[in-house]
């Protein structure tokens, strides 16, 4: 190790380059994912019967135990691979690329939220309130679309204001609160999330959100005038949202790097005092940063109200806020990482029925693998302990 | 108050004798009117609510209460009135405003509730035991979870995984508790559960440094997979690995035949009485002892602390897999105390309210008691209203322990304030 920290100047020589990989960020994000597909893969080996069957004799025969192994991870992974991109056994191209079109469908509403919640932590806040907010959402954006009732381009288009106006007034309340009494935006939204579940599931008791004939807590179907049409006609569900949502990327990207808002979110989340001093307005920042960070949220609602789900029911967030967060985490709150995190997730997502079908294992592993990558990936050092890799310079030479 | 807008700034903020603060007054004055303009005007004369108190099995039975519902939900707003303007008195001439003013507010005003709800029911009767008793077992788990908060973040790490250690406390301790036929070795091995989960927060939060409150929401969904994933492959294959394994109700001699309180407080499980004692053990020992003092130093200036030779983080790391046990315990609460067999994320929360019972408690053992005895109340009390059948719909009543932690955390409620380095990573 001590001939590395002696090298003065770094010469482009082959060992150089290695080195130069082994430092890499996006080196280190592949072997998280390899990392956490090896921690899940011991989790769905403790779970497969005839492995454990096979451990009993594992001095006698340890040949079975490998083969037992191998099958049934093989089993897994080629159903999440199966399940999420390419379909080996469909019948036509069209069979073939349906994993993947749902993968992208998938994407769809934890891009959207992923963006808002990325710019939340650029502006220095945690908005654990993503849920909250796309449930608020998805309820004005249904309000909008089974209680109006109007033509094609215009009710999708109030339907999608609708949903953008909910997040970001759920976006608002804990932004007001943090900028005028210092609340910890972590705690509330958290708050808000509940407060939001609650409130949904009173309106759903209501006359008004009834559907007629069901006993069971959902809304009437929305308007077909309300909901993103299809980009690939009905075989596919990959809808106009997504194309939304990379347009919301660009957005966030324009918005982030290149708009005088953008800059002052920025400086609010490097250095507040600092911001104040610059002149700038922290509590007003503070306040837009998450009513953005809700409208994108609410965005994510309509991936779901207008998109796959189109009905209002208490789980019409499912687990999106939360997963969004990985996304974020993932993405390293940038749009570009950001839409390639929320295309793994989403994939992860869309391969739970072939897990389910194929391999008969619960969709769950998919959460194990989501959150071990994300631990990964937020403690390099750790991913560099298991795989031998060497240290960067900066810290070896400060070390030394 | 925007000065208040960064709490990551290690200055020391100046708090000046808060300078009258009318939220509290305010507060208590317009709940004691819609108390009287809801329950007190609101119920119509002629009708009569009747309170039960004993259960059949006690000692001395204590005969039903009826009462005219109208007068007495009236009577009931007006002295929460009255206490709400001797708040107002209390910070007008800058004195005190004593707690048993605000304990007799509360019964006030839970009073006037109960006889609105129950008025004019003639065939059931509102069960003050059944009550009481609920609000004590509903917030054990909130108990334990706000107790692990306290322990972790006096040290200066924030632990939002305890609702990951709550699960994984249900989860190991119905297995365990199957496993080997016996309730109270899965009681045994909940804390080891969680404190497996806290480990893995200490060492991505202290070794690792990395954001405390990314490592505990990432370690809530961690546990919540693979709790999912065991529970839909090995339980499923396995039933007699998930079974219902309750543990005895042990109720104290002579005390549990006390009329109200014994039933109340003295005929549970022994993780109830465990609950007792880790508050009244932490109490003492995190303000009383030598491990209390250095614990709170190393989360409010830990470089002071470090200064004096207490070792920084290896007390943080102490800390969070004792926060860690202590949550696991109470998640032995979900599975062998309520006697049931382990359920996919049954937990479904408790660990965020734990949180916010921590925050409303003000980061103290005792606080924290309170204010999950609070939100137990407010379960019970949904629980009971739905069985008397009441007009308010039950999603109101499940927000206001949520809307309770908001308005703490806004200081609308007096001022909490975190200990000082909670959340910063301790580089040397």
């Amino acid at each position: 190790m001590s001939e590395t920290t002696t090298e003065a100047a770094p010469k482009r020589d082959s060992r150089n380059l290695l080195r130069e990989i082994a430092e890499s960020s996006t080196l280190l994000i592949i072997l998280a994912i390899v990392a956490s597909l090896l921690i899940s893969g011991v989790l769905i080996l403790i779970a497969d019967p005839e492995f454990r069957e096979a451990l009993k004799y594992f001095f006698d025969r340890p040949a079975d135990a490998f083969q037992e192994a191998i099958s049934a991870l093989s089993a897994a992974y080629g159903a999440i691979w199966q399940g999420a991109v390419y379909n080996t056994d469909g019948d036509d191209f069209a069979e073939k690329i349906k994993p993947f079109m749902q993968t992208l469908t998938m994407a769809t509403p934890l891009l959207f939220a992923g963006l808002g919640i990325g710019i939340g932590f650029r502006a220095g806040l945690f908005n654990i309130g993503a849920q909250g907010q796309i449930i608020i959402g998805a309820t004005l954006g249904a309000m909008v679309g089974f209680m109006w009732h109007m033509p094609f381009p215009w009710h999708m288009i109030l339907a999608v204001i609708g949903c953008m106006l909910g997040g970001a007034l759920w976006g608002f309340i804990p932004g007001i609160l943090k900028a005028k009494t210092g609340a910890h935006e972590v705690i509330t939204t958290i708050m808000l999330n509940y407060i939001a579940l609650n409130l949904v599931s009173w309106l759903l008791s209501l006359e008004a959100f009834q559907r007629e004939g069901s006993d069971n807590p959902q809304s009437p179907v929305m308007d077909e005038t309300a909901m993103y049409p299809t980009l690939f006609g009905g075989q596919f569900q990959l809808h106009l949202g997504f194309i939304l949502a990379l347009l919301a990327a660009v957005f966030a990207w324009w918005l982030m790097e290149r708009s005088t808002l953008g800059f002052q979110f920025r400086a609010v989340g490097a250095n507040p005092s600092a911001a104040r001093t610059a002149g700038m307005k922290v509590s007003t920042i503070t306040i837009l940063v998450m009513v953005v960070a809700g409208a994108f949220s609410g965005l994510a609602g309509s991936a779901q109200i207008l998109g796959t789900q189109p009905s209002l029911t208490i789980g019409i967030a499912g687990s999106i806020g939360f997963d969004a967060i990985t996304v974020a985490l993932l993405g390293a709150s940038r749009p570009l990482g950001t839409v390639l995190a929320a295309i793994l997730f989403g994939g992860l997502k869309a391969a739970g029925p072939a897990l389910q079908v194929q391999a008969g294992l619960p969709v769950d592993i998919v959460l194990v693998i989501q959150s071990l990558i994300v631990l990964f990936i937020a403690a390099p050092p750790l991913v560099r302990f298991i795989f031998r890799l060497p240290s960067p310079r900066i810290v070896k030479e400060v070390a030394a | 108050m925007t000065a208040a807008a960064a709490p990551t700034s290690m200055a020391p903020t100046i708090t000046l004798r808060a300078a009258r603060s009318w939220g509290v007054p305010i507060a208590l004055g317009v709940i004691g009117v819609i108390s009287l303009w809801v329950f007190g005007l609101g119920t119509e004369s002629g009708q009569s609510t009747t309170f039960a108190f004993a259960r059949s099995t006690d000692f001395v039975t204590i005969p039903t209460l009826t009462v005219p519902s109208s007068a007495t939900a009236t009577a009931l707003s007006v002295l929460a009135l009255a206490i709400a303007a001797y708040a107002a008195w209390a910070v007008q001439t800058a004195r005190r405003f004593p707690l048993w003013a605000a304990a007799l507010y509360g019964v006030a005003v839970l009073g006037a509730l109960l006889t609105w709800a129950g008025a004019g029911k003639t065939d059931t009767s509102i069960q003050v035991t059944g009550l009481l008793t609920g609000a004590v077992v509903l917030s054990v788990p909130l108990v334990f979870g706000s107790l692990a908060g306290v322990v972790c973040e006096r040290s200066g790490v924030i632990n939002i995984a305890i609702e990951g250690q709550l699960l994984a406390g249900a989860f190991t301790a119905a297995v365990v508790a199957s496993a080997l036929g016996s309730p109270y070795l899965g009681l045994l091995a909940a804390p080891i559960a969680g404190a497996l989960t806290g480990a893995v927060l200490a060492l991505f939060a202290v070794k690792y440094w990395v954001n405390q409150i990314v490592v505990g929401v990432v370690l809530n969904v961690l546990v919540v997979g693979i709790t999912n994933f065991l529970f839909g492959t090995l339980l499923r294959e396995n039933d007699n690995l998930n079974q219902s394994m309750p543990l005895p109700r042990l109720p104290i001699p002579g005390l549990s035949a006390i009329p109200v309180i014994g039933p109340t407080l003295f005929n549970h499980t022994i993780l109830v009485y465990i609950m007792y004692a880790t508050v009244a053990v932490l109490a003492v020992m995190l303000f009383r002892s030598r491990w209390g003092l250095r614990v709170r130093a190393v989360g409010e200036h830990p470089k002071a602390a470090d200064t004096v030779g207490i070792k920084v983080n290896r007390t943080r790391v102490r800390n969070t897999i004792l926060g860690g046990a202590i949550a696991g315990l109470g998640g032995a609460f979900y599975t062998v105390a309520a006697g049931l067999a382990f359920g996919q994320e049954m937990t479904s929360g408790a660990g965020y309210i734990a949180l916010a019972a921590m925050i409303l408690g003000r980061w103290r053992p005792t606080g924290a008691l309170a204010a999950a005895l609070l939100f137990g109340f407010a379960n019970s009390l949904k629980d009971q209203l739905g069985i008397v059948g009441s007009d308010i719909p039950s999603q109101f009543l499940a927000m206001l322990p949520y809307l309770a932690t908001i308005l703490a955390v806004a200081g609308f409620v007096g001022h909490a304030r975190p200990p000082a380095a909670e959340g910063i990573p301790y580089k040397k």
